[in-house]
């Protein structure tokens, strides 16, 4: 069955078309690999997918149903890793976290909220402001959701990769293997080359004008 | 807040020590005062949970965003308001404003000053993707606090004159409770628009 699947979507972006009469679906343990320039639509065709932004025209359905009528049910299986992280730079890493399972209705013990760190390099820096940490770090905090969400069913990832050393790309792919491995579907973004060991759907969106 | 007091303490300055042009111009400078201080603390209500993608991460989760809007609306007024209302008094003192007066004056900015946060969130909710919506948010808002200011400062101007004032009262709780009702969907209504 189809986790998410579009019909006929188009989307404009100050006055102009990035995309139109989209249509595509992402089946269970399916991966799609949304490919464009800068500027052909790959951030606001995710933004869409997750219920941020209304589309132009056409559907956005989730496990058949529009994601407008079952929003609540759509975002308790979603994890939307988006280019604003997400994370307030004057909390620290563990308190974030923990506020992001909190909102998201993920119980989790503080424990595993420091084993989740620990796996990603981020020893001793828990306590912490997050402003104080490096880009990479930073974004290796909010990729830390990925270990939390246990019933999510649909990852929307938007340039996950981003400031990140190979080290973390290969622990991110691995845990994102993982997931798809697991039944999940994951959308995903990147201008390097996926390094994931699994069959990949592709999806080219043009720059138009 | 200290822009509130600054404000305050300097029109007896100004416009000099005599008591009774400072009790006519008293509670007005006061509600004034509090409408623009309010102002600038209310920008940065949502905007550093909007730069840092806190909010769509809340969006995109299953708490209910009126509800989140309205925990923030009180955060705002707890933070920005209630120690202007604490200090009221002291500024009271500094404008000669009497007895009667001042108790006068504090009920319209207890029943007051939580719908300059709730109104004002919206219009927040509607600039917070604008890079410089300070200006714009003024613009937006200030018309729309000025019935609030009339009832308001005629609530102790009847005060001062001894007469009743519960009608005034009466106004400005009735559009304080209406717009704790729909505030809120509408803030998180403005944010989602925001969103785009």
């Amino acid at each position: 069955m189809a986790v998410i699947s579009v019909i006929n979507l188009s989307v404009v972006k100050t006055d102009r078309l990035l995309f139109e009469h989209l249509n595509f679906a992402v089946e269970q343990g399916g991966l799609l690999y949304v490919k464009g320039q800068n500027g052909a639509g790959k951030t606001s065709l995710l933004r869409v997918l997750a219920g941020l932004v209304n589309a132009d025209s056409g559907k956005v359905y989730f496990s058949q149903q529009n994601i407008k009528d079952c929003r609540d049910d759509y975002h308790q299986h979603l994890v939307y890793f988006g280019h604003k992280l997400g994370i307030n730079l004057t909390l620290s890493a563990v308190e974030n976290l923990q506020y992001w399972c909190k909102q998201h209705q993920v119980v989790i013990s503080v424990d595993r909220i420091f084993n989740t760190l620990a796996q990603l390099n981020l020893v001793g820096l828990e306590d912490i402001p997050v402003a104080n940490l490096s880009a990479g770090q930073q974004r290796r905090v909010a990729l830390a959701r990925f270990w939390f969400k246990q019933n999510a069913k649909l990852w929307i990832l938007d340039e996950p990769f981003t400031a990140l050393d190979n080290q973390g790309i290969e622990l991110i792919s691995k845990q994102i293997t993982q997931f798809l491995i697991g039944g999940g579907a994951v959308v995903i973004t990147s201008h390097q080359a996926l390094r994931l060991d699994y069959p990949t759907d592709e999806l080219t969106l043009e720059y138009r004008i | 807040m200290l822009f509130f007091i600054l404000v305050i303490s300097l029109f007896p300055l100004a416009v000099g020590p005599e008591p009774k042009t400072l009790q006519l111009i008293g509670p007005g400078v006061i509600w004034v005062a509090a409408i623009l201080s309010s102002l600038l603390g209310l920008e940065r209500l949502f905007r550093d949970d909007f730069q840092d993608g806190s909010l769509e991460q809340l969006m995109l989760s299953n708490t209910s965003l009126p509800a989140a809007a309205l925990v923030k609306v009180l955060a705002h007024w707890l933070t920005s308001i209630l120690p202007l209302i604490i200090l009221s008094p002291l500024l009271a003192l500094f404008l000669h404003l009497n007895e009667p007066m001042y108790w006068a004056l504090l009920k319209t900015l207890l029943l007051g000053t939580p719908l300059l946060s709730l109104i004002g969130a919206i219009a927040v909710g509607l600039t917070v993707g604008l890079n410089r919506g300070g200006v714009l948010l003024a613009l937006l808002l200030l018309p729309v606090f000025i019935p609030l200011l009339i009832f308001a400062t005629s609530a102790v101007e009847s005060a001062s004159m001894q007469l009743q004032y519960s009608a005034q009262l009466a106004i400005i709780g009735a559009m304080f409770l209406l717009s704790l009702a729909l505030a809120p969907f509408a803030i998180a209504y403005a944010l989602r628009v925001s969103q785009t």
